[in-house]
Parts: structure tokens; sequence; C-alpha cells
């Protein structure tokens, strides 16, 4: 599948992480300050210009749950902590919300229409700080750079990668089902009026042509949908209007922020497969998540700076509950590291998690391997 | 579920459709173009559908009224690769004396008998030449006369390789040419909507070759000498083999086309497409002048899915079967 599919990827579910966590540090009444430092540390650490090198090279979509690791280091890059199940949810917020932006993108390009409008939303929290604004610029540019040359069958295939990324994946959100765009079976919506994609005429008319090239002939047809013409194409520039509203923040009216976990894949066949059978990529995922958080440089908690813990919940027994009750085909299983294989590399990461100081319990452990193993399970 | 009538004259031979008993899947299936192939087996009473769920595909069989009888799971050939290998299509290809079952990924290409129970052919991609910025990976089958051909990137793979696109190959169509036993006249479509018709045989020659307009054609069908492509903006061409003139341009759907189909017996040509719905058109030629003439014949909503491959179940499309993304059955409709 496409190898230029990472970098949106990433960028996507940052942004939506970002809008989540936004809301709930509002509705959790953090300090203004606080809130202000976590989204500024976050949004630091994921535009780090090391970490962006390693992003946009060229490379296969690694598993959910290298992908996931890397978020649950991103989401610590602060004084904020997470529980396992607030962490569990906003995963699932931010997967189940870019799935319908991808999903519902009326051409495959819009994919990066629907990035520009997180990181122009990204830019509104930050509007403070302009070296990490340079940062997110930078990025912009980066983007364009890479996904302009790009054709539009390329783009396709980038679709059908993220797709390929999302599939089966039929969390049910509150505020999707609340706005009717997703159904109670978890499926969305896609509806069949509305504006046509920029580049596509409205459906149902039949035109006839003579050898000659000229048009003879021209009948309508009853198409079944209820299509318009588009009004204008979305701006790819640095600054301008997008048009489409996905990836914008659904989140700014203040709504409660609620998974159902019940009935989510009802396939359960497909989905075992894939967990018992062993993975033979982990030491190649391993690497990719060496060389992407070596990149990222995570600012240690300094001074007299107490931590918080944001809970995605309305109430602390609300998440005790979700952790509890967390249906077994959709809990995300850490990176298993295989036997200490290749020990040089093992070592790398471990430097890198060693430079990461989470403030928690101290552990007992002798070795570097046990500790490094120790570290990955608590993600 | 919306089953829309067309204007116009009706042919009496043409019916509408409704929904009939679907068949369940092992594994959903992926969000590729044309992902749904069918074997008809009309002499056993039996029909074959393929689907791809994406490191696997799902290969099973199933009586006329839709009863299925027996499955099978196809998984990609091991072999050296970074991440998990995805097929990327699976396509019977009946030949003068055998029918195979061929399937494609990024590791190769491999082929089965027809009902997938053994591998016969296997043929890897080089891995290791492959630039890594633009991966290389077969999609594209077709059986022509005694050969496969196998797209891999923008050239077709036989015994030999043939060149002629530029960008990578999406489908591949063929049909027996007229009055000649064993040879069959071949379409290639690609990423840039471009096409090229071929005329195969001991050697294969290139024909015609129809120019894109930047927009991606993701299925093409061959009959009679007309060129049906189905486009990424959701639109459906029907061009001269022959000359490559485009004859009538249709404004068929609101998203990209995945899927294109004929039934060759009454020169049915069905359309689907991501914006949920199928279309079935007739295809024909102008007793007067043999122009290409098409005629509208029944729209098929299929509410909220995302169809990425759709067949029609039978010579005569009196029936046709329908996938979708993320959908875990293979949804079928006949003719009231």
């Amino acid at each position: 599948m496409s190898v230029r599919t990472l970098p949106l990827l990433f960028l996507n579910l940052g942004g939506e992480m970002l809008y989540i966590l936004d809301q709930r540090l509002r509705a959790q009444n953090i300090p203004g300050d606080k809130a202000r430092k976590v989204l500024n540390d976050i949004i630091m650490t994921m535009f780090n210009r090391k970490f962006m090198e390693e992003l946009f090279k060229p490379q296969e979509l690694y598993s959910k749950k290298a992908l996931r690791t890397i978020y649950d280091r991103l989401a610590h890059a602060s004084i904020m902590r997470l529980n396992q199940a607030s962490m569990d949810k906003l995963y699932d917020l931010m997967t189940m919300a870019f799935k319908y932006q991808v999903l519902l993108c009326p051409r495959p390009k819009d994919v990066l229409l629907v990035t520009f409008n997180h990181l122009d939303a990204i830019k509104g929290f930050i509007q403070d700080s302009p070296t990490i604004l340079h940062q997110v610029d930078e990025t912009f540019r980066q983007l364009t750079e890479v996904y302009g040359a790009i054709s539009a069958g390329e783009f396709q295939l980038i679709r059908q990668t993220l797709l390929l990324f999302f599939q089966d994946l039929h969390i049910r959100v509150s505020i999707f089902l609340k706005d009717r765009v997703q159904n109670s079976n978890g499926r969305f919506v896609l509806p069949v009026s509305g504006p046509v994609p920029w580049g596509t005429e409205v459906p149902g008319l039949i035109r006839m042509f003579n050898s000659k090239g000229e048009e003879v002939k021209k009948i309508e047809f009853k198409h079944g949908g209820n299509y318009v013409t588009a009004h204008k194409e979305g701006s790819f520039e640095l600054y301008g209007d997008r048009v489409l509203k996905l990836g914008t923040n659904m989140y700014s009216v203040s709504r409660p922020v609620e998974t159902h976990m019940s009935g989510a894949s009802k396939n359960l066949a497909s989905r075992t497969q894939e967990s018992i059978a062993p993975n033979p990529l982990a030491k190649e995922e391993l690497n990719f998540l060496a060389r992407l958080m070596g990149g990222m440089e995570i600012k240690k908690p300094s001074g007299p700076e107490p931590g918080f813990r944001l809970n995605l919940f309305t109430t602390d027994e609300e998440e005790e509950h979700a952790a509890l009750s967390r249906p077994e085909e959709l809990s995300y299983e850490v990176i298993n590291i295989q036997a200490t294989q290749d020990q040089q590399q093992n070592e790398e990461l471990a430097r890198i998690m060693g430079e990461l100081q989470i403030t928690e319990q101290p552990r007992q452990s002798t070795t570097k391997g046990d500790d490094l193993l120790a570290m990955m399970d608590e993600l | 579920m919306v089953a829309a009538d067309s204007e116009g004259p009706k042919d009496p031979g043409i019916r509408m459709f409704r929904r009939e008993r679907s068949i369940p899947l092992q594994g959903s299936a992926a969000a590729l173009c044309n992902n749904l192939s069918v074997l008809q087996l009309p002499a056993r009473n039996l029909t074959l559908f393929g689907v791809v769920h994406g490191p696997s595909a799902q290969v099973l069989s199933a009586a006329p009224d839709g009863v299925p009888l027996a499955q099978r799971q196809l998984h990609v050939k091991e072999g050296a690769g970074v991440s998990a290998p995805h097929i990327t299509q699976v396509h019977w290809c009946v030949l003068p004396f055998r029918v195979l079952l061929v399937l494609t990924s990024h590791r190769g290409i491999q082929m089965y008998e027809s009902d997938g129970s053994i591998m016969v052919y296997w043929h890897a991609l080089d891995s290791g030449d492959a630039p890594s910025v633009q991966a290389v990976f077969a999609r594209g089958i077709a059986a022509s006369g005694h050969f496969i051909c196998v797209a891999k990137g923008p050239n077709i793979v036989l015994s030999e390789e043939l060149a002629g696109h530029q960008t990578p190959i999406t489908d591949i169509a063929t049909e027996p040419a007229q009055g000649q036993d064993g040879v069959a006249d071949m379409v290639t479509a690609d990423d840039s909507g471009s096409l090229c018709v071929w005329r195969s045989g001991p050697e294969f020659t290139l024909l015609t070759r129809i120019p894109g307009f930047g927009v991606p054609c993701s299925s093409v069908q061959l009959w009679q000498g007309i060129v049906a492509a189905g486009y990424g903006n959701g639109q459906v061409h029907l061009y001269e083999a022959t000359t490559g003139t485009l004859n009538i341009q249709i404004n068929a759907h609101a998203r990209a086309i995945c899927a294109l189909n004929l039934a060759p017996e009454v020169g049915k040509l069905l359309s689907a497409a991501e914006d949920t719905f199928v279309h079935i058109w007739k295809l024909s030629r102008s007793p007067q002048n043999g122009c290409i003439e098409v005629e509208h014949c029944h729209s098929e909503c299929v509410s909220d899915t995302q169809v990425c491959g759709a067949q029609f179940c039978d010579p005569s499309g009196s029936s046709f079967a329908v996938t979708g993304y993320d959908l875990t059955e293979i949804l079928r409709f006949g003719s009231v």
C-alpha cells in the first residue's frame, strides 16, 4: 500500500487528540495556564523537527499497537497524567473521528485539507509561542512539498491504506450518534445528497459524441441521489478557506465525550486471529519506535511543578468501571518485546525510554532489560 | 434502500431488482477497487465468490439461492518484507482448458486451482529492486486466450513484460476476439486514466492508446469492440476500441467508481461506486450507423455502504452481487 500515509495518519490523529484533551481540560476546570502548558508541551513534542524528519520518510504503516505507543508517550509529554482507561477512551475517540473524516472526504486528496484544518486549529492553541508556531508552519511547508506533487491515483491509494488501518473499528461515539452521522450499529452514515466533490459532475447526464468529437445528443437519467454542484475548492495554501468542515473541532461546543463499548465488533473471529498469531514484526516495530521516539525530545518535568491527572470520564468511578468492563477484543495490547535478541537495539530504546522520567512509584529492577519491559507494560 | 427505475421507454426484458439472501463473510471486505470476483458454474449449480479482506482473502461457494456451501481463506505466501503484506486482488482466470484462481499482493503473484485448494504457481516480485518511495505491487488480473496477465506497477507480467503505461495499472479486461479461437483482445487501465488496447496472441500488440485526463481509471471492461472505463470522478466513458474515440460520457456517480462488470450475453454493464450506488446500463450499437448507444436501466442504493466490488452472477445479468468496505457479507440482488 502507500508509503506516504504515516504523516497524514499521525498528524490527524494527533489533532483529534488535542481537541479532546482541550475539551477535557476545560471540563475538569484545570487552571488556564496549566492547560495551556500541557497543550504547548504536547504540540512542541509532536512537531519536533527530528521527529517530523523520521515521520516523513517513505515507509509502510505499522500496527495499531505501535502507533498507540507513540500517542501514549505524547500524551505524557507534560505534567498531565492519564490512567489506562482514559488513555484507551482517548485513543478510541481519536481513531473513530479520523476514520469518519477519511470515509467522508469527497475526494481522496481532501484528506490533505482535513490535515490542514487540524494544523490551523493547532496553531490557534499556540498563538503565544512563536517558536512552536514556526515548527508547525515548517511541517505545513513539508506537507505541501510532499503531497503537492502526488497524483490523484496515489491519493486514492493513501485513502485505501488509511481505510485498511481503520477496518472493522465500529466504536459508537456519543457525539456522532447524537448528530446522526453514525448509526446505532456503529456504521457511519454516508449521505447521498449535498455538493459533489470538486472536479466531479452532478450525476444524471449522458452525453453522446460523434467520431469527430462533437456532442450530438444529451440524455438525462434518474440517479437516485440529490446532489448539487460544488461551490468552490478548498485552499491548499498556508492560509485560506478550507471549505471542508471535516477536521475542524467538533468539541468546541462543550459536549460530553462518551463512548459505548458494547457490540463494537461482531466479527470476533478475524480479530482473535490477529492477536493470537505470533508477531514476527515485533523487532521491526521496535526499530520503528526507536527511530521515531528517538526524535521525540520529551521535556523532563522540572522544578516543583506538580503533575495532575486528567480523566476522560465524568467521574473517577466511571473511569474505574470502564477499566474493568472494557471488552476483550478492544484491549490495546502493548508491544511485547521478545527475548532480548538485539541487545544493542534494545539498549538504544532503553536509553531513550530512560531519558523519559515518569514520576510514578519507583520500580525494583535489576537489569536494563527488565526496566524496559516494566516500562512498556505500564503503557 | 432505494431502487429507482429509469425514465424513458423501457425494454420489457429489463426488470427491477430486489435484495436476496446475503452470504456471510469471515472477514470484512477491504476498501480496494474491483474487490469482488465471481465464477459462475451453472453446470454444477454453483457460484464461487472471492473477496479480499486485507492480509487474507476469502473464497467461497454458494448455491443458486445464496446458501453458502464451502469457504476457504487464502493468505499471502511467506517471504521477506518489512510490514504485513496485503492482498490487492483475487480473480478467476478462465483459460481454454482450466480455471485458475489468481491472487496478487505486494509479495507477488499466487495461482491456485479454481477452488483455492492447491497453489500451483508462485511468482515473487523483486522487493529488493523497487525504490522505496514508489511501492510496486501486483494489481490487475485477466485471462487472455492461453495467457494469464497480471500487472505489476506500470507493466504487465506474462512470460514477458509488456510496457505501455507510465503509471501503475489498475485493471485489465479481456474479451475473445471476434471469430478467432484462443486469441483475445485486452484493455489495460492505469492510475492516470490512460487506457491501452491490445491484440493478444503469440505476441501482444498495442492497438490503440487512449490518453487519460489526470483522473485514475479504476475499472475497465471490453465488449464487442466497446471499451467501458470507470473513473475516480464518477464518470463512465465508452470508447470505440479500434479507434480510441470517445463515444459516450456518463456522469454516473458522485464518487470514485470502484467496479465495472459486464453481462456479455445481453450487453449489460454494471457500475458501482463509493457513493453507495450501483447502476445498470444497457449497451448496444445503432443499427443505422453502428455508433455506441447506452440506456440506463436500474439504480440501486446500498445505504451507508462504500461499495468496493460488484459483479453480475449470471451471463444474462439478471442477478448481481455487491461487497462494501467494512461489510461482513456479500449482498445479492435478483430480478423480480
